[in-house]
């Protein structure tokens, strides 16, 4: 008998939980003022996540999943990116949109209920948050078809979480980069668990990383929670892509160390102990870590890079807050390029009975 | 509402071995809404299954284990969710019996929450059932209290053939009743007439209830009396009661939260025009959603029908 396939699935990991490099630094880690941008990036969605949520909390915001214990492999996406990419979130990755030029009053628009923050200033290119599962994959295997129709230098990049990955959609999308040799990596942010479902149940596969070999393209796992190794991953899988030389797969392993959002309560299906475990490993200590260890950083510095988050975040909440609500006719204007004459009358309809007084 | 549509469930896991229930998070987690808090514990593993997440499959598995012996009650988390499985739903799970002259069939509840107005995230306020009602072979129920979502979700279990079972959001929580659990079933294809009237009959179903049986209130106090009638079943409609009551009344107003444009509230209208035009004594009025995404929650109430327009609209009926 004999071998007619076989594979094998690498784990990359740079720095380990302590904050020690176990491989060579990449370039851009051995850049001071870079990495100092990547931990700040990641500290400035911490806090965000974290008022965001106390907003949920106090009524001043509608359902919100946390990125919490994402920030790393957010991070090291957004960074392996070019601005000229197209990313296609699915809806936490806020470290990734927050690098590439969404703001954090759009992000609460957003979850606060209102269409116009998925309008973003920057980057206007990007798709919008996804919320029906794994069908953002297909989107971004499309804009890479565009690209390469057109003969555009560009990629495209799409996450998708580990509960996604049962999806057809996912495979679909997985397939048609590969047969075409798409411009597209698609990003799995394996973070344990999909709301209560653990990965365990989604799949028996070993890893989710080696989906991509029935695909045909390059599969590889990376420790989510290690910034430098999510960066160096997605952007030489990024580089493969823009040379020609097609899709990959990055699994980045972390966990979602929160609620699935703020409507549920993980205490009915997951342990206090694991949690407390993977606190253990969370992506903001070993950078930290690294900076302190290199003689980079300090409590001085942390204290006030804190304030500034803080400052920050709450320059943000007040313009998210000071946004009146759209008018009723919001909910017409965009549907069409142009209203079409029914709509026009129940939009008349909709101004007549509007439920409160509109903002200006 | 919530809490009677799990006792429903335990009820009939309890005397019926056939059934089960499948879905993301309705296991250990007990269902986003908590709609199957309990079963996993009480009736283990195999008969209550968190699925991989992927809506296709779910509704596709339904079809193989219910030409198969089971009796799957399949929960799809949202509404806007579902719509992947409308290729196992219509061109399987639909016609199983018809195409196979009766050989195998599909004996599936899908359960789906339903409507908007619990200030819920993109995707989570659908109320499409005129997609879901345009399917042969099916049939499509949307329970307006706890007492009938019990009663109407046995029904539908123990129907031989496929039910999608729509679950008013706003309702979950919101209505308080005491429900025996006793296992008795309500009928489907049936309307219920929730308040008798003389002057001009209201049909709704779902959450807009609330609405309407307010606005029936409202127009009481201004000497009109108002028969309101929950269509319960939407498709296939009961258009007995529904004849029954516009000669009584000769006026007809349809309201739903659905956006207008070939809803349900058409195919209504469309019943009495074919059957009982010369019973009107005015036209009909249809209070609707708009023909336009449902909005995201700061908008939603804008989109909702409120109970001043159903009142304006009863008004109209009754203008020279």
């Amino acid at each position: 008998m004999k071998t007619v396939a076989e594979f094998k699935i690498h784990y990359r990991q740079i720095l380990d939980p302590r904050g020690k490099a176990v491989a060579p630094l990449p370039r851009f880690a051995q850049d001071t003022a870079e990495v100092l941008r990547m931990y700040r990036a990641m500290t400035l969605v911490r806090t965000f996540d974290a008022k965001a949520v106390n907003l949920q909390r106090t009524g001043q915001l509608g359902t919100y999943p946390s990125s919490l214990g994402h920030e790393a492999a957010h991070v090291g996406v957004g960074a392996a990116m070019r601005p000229e990419d197209v990313l296609a979130p699915v809806y936490r990755e806020y470290g990734t949109q927050l690098w590439r030029g969404v703001t954090m009053a759009e992000i609460l628009l957003y979850w606060g209920g209102d269409e116009r923050g998925s309008d973003f200033a920057v980057p206007r290119q990007d798709f919008a948050w996804c919320v029906p599962i794994a069908t953002q994959t297909l989107h971004a295997a499309g804009a890479a078809m565009a690209f390469k129709v057109r003969k555009e230098p560009r990629c495209a990049l799409a996450y998708i979480g580990d509960g996604g990955t049962s999806e057809g959609a996912f495979y679909e999308a997985l397939n048609l980069a590969g047969a075409r040799a798409l411009p597209v990596v698609f990003v799995i942010v394996n973070n344990g668990w999909a709301i209560s479902v653990p990965v365990s149940s989604q799949t028996a596969a070993q890893t989710l990383a080696q989906k991509a070999v029935a695909a045909g393209i390059r599969g590889a796992q990376v420790d989510g929670n290690d910034v430098f190794a999510v960066r160096e991953v997605v952007a030489e899988a990024l580089d493969a892509a823009r040379s020609g030389a097609g899709p990959s797969l990055v699994e980045a392993l972390t966990y979602r160390l929160s609620d699935h959002t703020t409507a549920d309560d993980a205490g009915r299906y997951r342990s206090a102990q694991e949690v407390k475990d993977a606190w253990a490993l969370e992506p903001l200590l070993r950078i930290r870590d690294f900076l302190v260890d290199a003689g980079h950083w300090d409590s001085v510095k942390e204290s006030a890079l804190q304030d500034e988050c803080a400052h920050a975040v709450e320059a943000a909440v007040n313009e998210y807050l000071a946004t009146a609500r759209q008018s009723p006719d919001a909910m017409f204007e965009h549907l069409f390029a142009a209203l079409p004459a029914h709509l026009r009358e129940q939009r008349e309809i909709a101004r007549k009975y509007a439920s409160r007084p509109s903002g200006p | 509402m919530v809490e009677a549509i799990a006792m429903a469930h335990g009820w009939e896991m309890q005397h019926d071995p056939d059934v089960v229930v499948i879905g993301q998070d309705v296991g250990a987690n007990g269902g986003v809404f908590r709609a199957t808090a309990g079963l996993q514990q009480r009736f283990g593993k195999d008969r209550v299954q968190d699925t991989p997440l992927a809506e296709a499959m779910i509704a596709g598995m339904s079809v193989g284990m219910a030409t198969h012996g089971l009796k799957p009650v399949a929960e799809i988390q949202f509404m806007g969710f579902l719509y992947p499985a409308l290729d196992q739903i219509v061109n399987h799970m639909s016609r199983m019996r018809n195409r196979t002259r009766g050989r195998l069939s599909c004996p599936v509840v899908i359960r789906t929450p339903h409507g908007g107005g619990i200030h819920a995230p993109e995707h989570h306020s659908e109320s499409t059932e005129a997609l879901l009602c345009h399917i042969p072979g099916i049939r499509v129920v949307c329970p307006s209290s706890p007492a009938r979502a019990y009663g109407l979700l046995l029904a539908s279990i123990r129907d031989p053939d496929p039910v999608m079972f729509l679950e008013p959001v706003r309702l979950y929580r919101a209505m308080r009743q005491e429900v025996s659990d006793d296992g008795q079933a309500l009928p489907l294809d049936a309307c219920f007439i929730l308040r008798e009237g003389s002057d001009v009959t209201l049909m709704t179903w779902g959450a807009m209830t609330i609405e309407t049986l307010r606005a029936a209130a409202e127009l009481a106090r201004q000497g009109i009396s108002a028969e309101v009638i929950d269509l319960a079943t939407l498709s296939p409609i009961d258009s007995e009661t529904i004849l029954e009551s516009v000669a009584k009344t000769g006026r007809l107003v349809i309201v739903h939260e659905a956006a207008r444009n070939v809803g349900v509230g058409a195919e209504i209208a469309a019943l009495v025009a074919e059957h009982a035009l010369y019973d009107l004594q005015a036209p009909v009025q249809r209070v609707t959603g708009f023909d336009t995404v449902m909005p995201l929650f700061r908008l939603e109430h804008d989109y909702i029908p409120g109970v001043q327009r159903i009142v304006d609209a009863v008004k109209l009926t009754f203008a020279d």
